[in-house]
């Protein structure tokens, strides 16, 4: 049992911006224990993607190809990663915990019987023992926790999206290209995805966009948002919410940000009415900057702000929002 | 049609303890109950429950609550059944606390076993304590059932079948297995009902069954930890806010904008 299995996602365009950033984070691991590094690129078709791996620091690319495996179905996924799991037997897997790593992941360490460390936002090797040291924001991200695995087993690690940087990609990096033959069928998919339906909100996408707006219970109703809305409209950014908000059917789900909503990474964060809990502070910790407008002057929200106003935000929005508007106008 | 639906439920600290209340034990590597501030049934798991009434509703089902752990407040526990669910039954054994992810699969697993006939396992998305999002999964394969997670809708057909819509960021999947399955359920399901005074009175009425780690067959070798807690500690967060103060909160605002700009961020 050794090296470093990476379990790498296919989009439409090309690899998984996840699949980069396993890549990034194995080549580090790789450095202190002269692994190799093994991507598996599960698709219908891996074409100009197992190249892109190759650059992106991978040693072996093995291409498991199976019609099946065209749609995110979590039972294939899972059927297919296992089998190449227990070929190449690893003594690290990563993976990356999205729609679909968070389930394969879990579920093919049931059945290998290994541990797993979740939602990872660092790895490193410990050099006395030579196995994996992982720390995981745990309690919705008030306490930190790190973890090692127990006996000499297979470690399955998943990590957090967007918590590593990808590698730039080197074109003279070589690597091994190989066809991984997988035995699949139709009975694998015991739970079938049948539909996808996406609810986009308009304009920037959360994730994406480098203002954010946010608004949390302390709005006490939906009408605030729509000066929200606007507000970030004016700033060129998007809409979010505190899950509070959300489950109080203030605004929809899809502008959820948190530990199980959204995780986003702007520039500038701007919250109003929002106590920054820490479900929702796991979401936005990334935030270059951000800003509180708050009534409660111990509110948590204040410990990770840049900025903040302490005081009624029906008095500081319209204020706030109109030299911004004569800011940009002037 | 009446199916059996087992819900499983976590006791855990309450996630809104206030940050100034939230204490860690770093030498036994804990989090310190708050005092004044008694546990709370994993808010997702409440989500699950409401799931499970909701198909009471529906198609007719017989609702048993099952946890596994140690310390059980029972005015806390009990809060499912003055939902509306029909039996609490409690894993209660100082073996089966502080479980990893693994071991606390294996437990529940063989509970579910042990009451025998059942048609859906619900489960929270992840509790709220470790975050972790993963016994659901285990106990889904050691039973061999189909497993669907983060459900924000969960329709039971005729056939048997369930369709599950389950919740993206950017959307939801439509989701079909047959019964019986293990489904998590998040959220976006929709807020857990209220205890009625009636429901709150028959829950008092109701006595749980108590199970130890014996009654289902587990030793303290086979519940032996697979991930080991190396440290456990509260991150210091180093940002210093400046605080935007003026002459009233309109001036506040007016000034806070001003700054932003001065700082380049807008």
């Amino acid at each position: 049992m050794s090296g470093i299995l990476v379990f790498g996602e296919m989009n439409p365009d090309g690899l998984g911006g996840v699949t980069g950033e396993l890549l990034a984070l194995a080549r580090s691991l790789a450095a202190d224990t002269g692994d190799e590094v093994t991507v598996a690129l599960q698709s219908d078709s891996v074409g100009s993607e197992a190249e892109e791996a190759v650059a992106l620091g991978a040693d072996i690319v093995l291409k498991v190809e199976s019609e099946i495996l065209a749609e995110p179905q979590i039972d294939a996924h899972l059927a297919a990663f296992e089998q190449v799991c227990r070929a190449v037997d690893p003594g690290v897997a990563l993976l990356g915990r999205t729609p679909l790593g968070r389930d394969v992941g879990p579920r093919l360490a049931f059945r290998i019987g290994a541990a797993v460390a979740q939602d990872c936002v660092e790895v490193s090797v410990n050099p006395d023992t030579g196995r994996i040291l992982a720390t995981r924001p745990v309690y919705g991200g008030s306490a930190i926790s790190r973890v090692s695995f127990s006996g000499d087993g297979a470690q399955v690690v998943i990590v957090r999206p967007k918590t590593f940087e990808p590698l730039d990609p080197d074109a003279s990096r070589s690597g091994d290209v190989r066809d991984f033959p997988v035995t699949l069928d139709e009975s694998a998919i015991r739970a079938r995805l049948v539909d996808t339906v996406t609810q986009q909100a308009e304009g920037v996408r959360l994730e994406d966009a480098s203002i954010v707006v946010s608004g949390g219970r302390g709005l006490g109703g939906p009408e605030p948002f729509q000066q929200l809305q606007s507000l970030s409209h004016l700033l060129g950014g998007a809409l979010g919410a505190s899950r509070a908000a959300c489950d109080a059917g203030w605004i929809d789900h899809s502008h959820q940000v948190g530990l199980t909503g959204k995780t986003i990474t702007p520039d500038l964060y701007i919250t109003i009415g929002i106590s920054g809990a820490s479900q929702h502070m796991a979401g936005c910790s990334a935030s270059k900057n951000i800003v509180a407008i708050n009534r409660d002057e111990d509110a948590n929200i204040f410990k990770s702000a840049t900025f903040g106003v302490v005081g009624d935000w029906n008095r500081v929005l319209p204020s706030f929002i109109e030299t911004v508007r004569e800011l940009r106008d002037g | 049609m009446s199916i059996n639906i087992v819900v499983c439920a976590k006791q855990v600290v309450d996630p809104e303890t206030p940050a100034s209340a939230f204490r860690i034990d770093s030498d036994a590597k804990r989090v310190l109950p708050a005092a004044g501030i008694p546990p709370v049934v994993n808010g997702f798991d409440e989500n699950a429950v409401e799931a499970a009434l909701q198909l009471k509703e529906t198609v007719g089902a017989s609702v048993t609550v099952l946890s596994v752990g140690s310390g059980f407040v029972m005015d806390v526990m009990k809060k499912p059944l003055s939902m509306g669910a029909d039996q609490l039954v409690l894993v209660d054994d100082p073996l089966v606390a502080d479980l990893d992810s693994f071991a606390t699969a294996r437990a529940l697993a063989e509970s579910v076993k042990k009451l025998g006939e059942f048609d859906l396992v619900l489960c929270g998305r992840q509790a709220s304590d470790w975050d972790n999002a993963m016994a659901p999964l285990g106990v889904a394969e050691m039973l061999g059932i189909p497993c669907v997670t983060l459900a924000q809708k969960i329709e039971v057909e005729d056939d048997g079948g369930i369709v599950v819509q389950r919740a993206l960021t950017d959307g939801y999947e439509v989701v079909r297995a047959t019964l019986p399955a293990l489904v998590t359920v998040s959220n976006e399901l929709g807020e857990p009902r209220y205890p009625t005074l009636r429901g709150i009175m028959t829950a008092g009425r109701k006595r749980p069954t108590v199970w130890s780690a014996s009654d289902i067959g587990l030793r303290a070798s086979d519940l032996a930890p697979k991930l080991l807690l190396e440290d456990l500690f509260v991150p210091v967060s180093d940002r210093q806010c400046e605080l935007i103060g003026g002459e009233d909160d309109a001036d506040a605002g007016r000034n806070l904008a001003l700054r932003l700009r001065e700082a380049r961020l807008i």
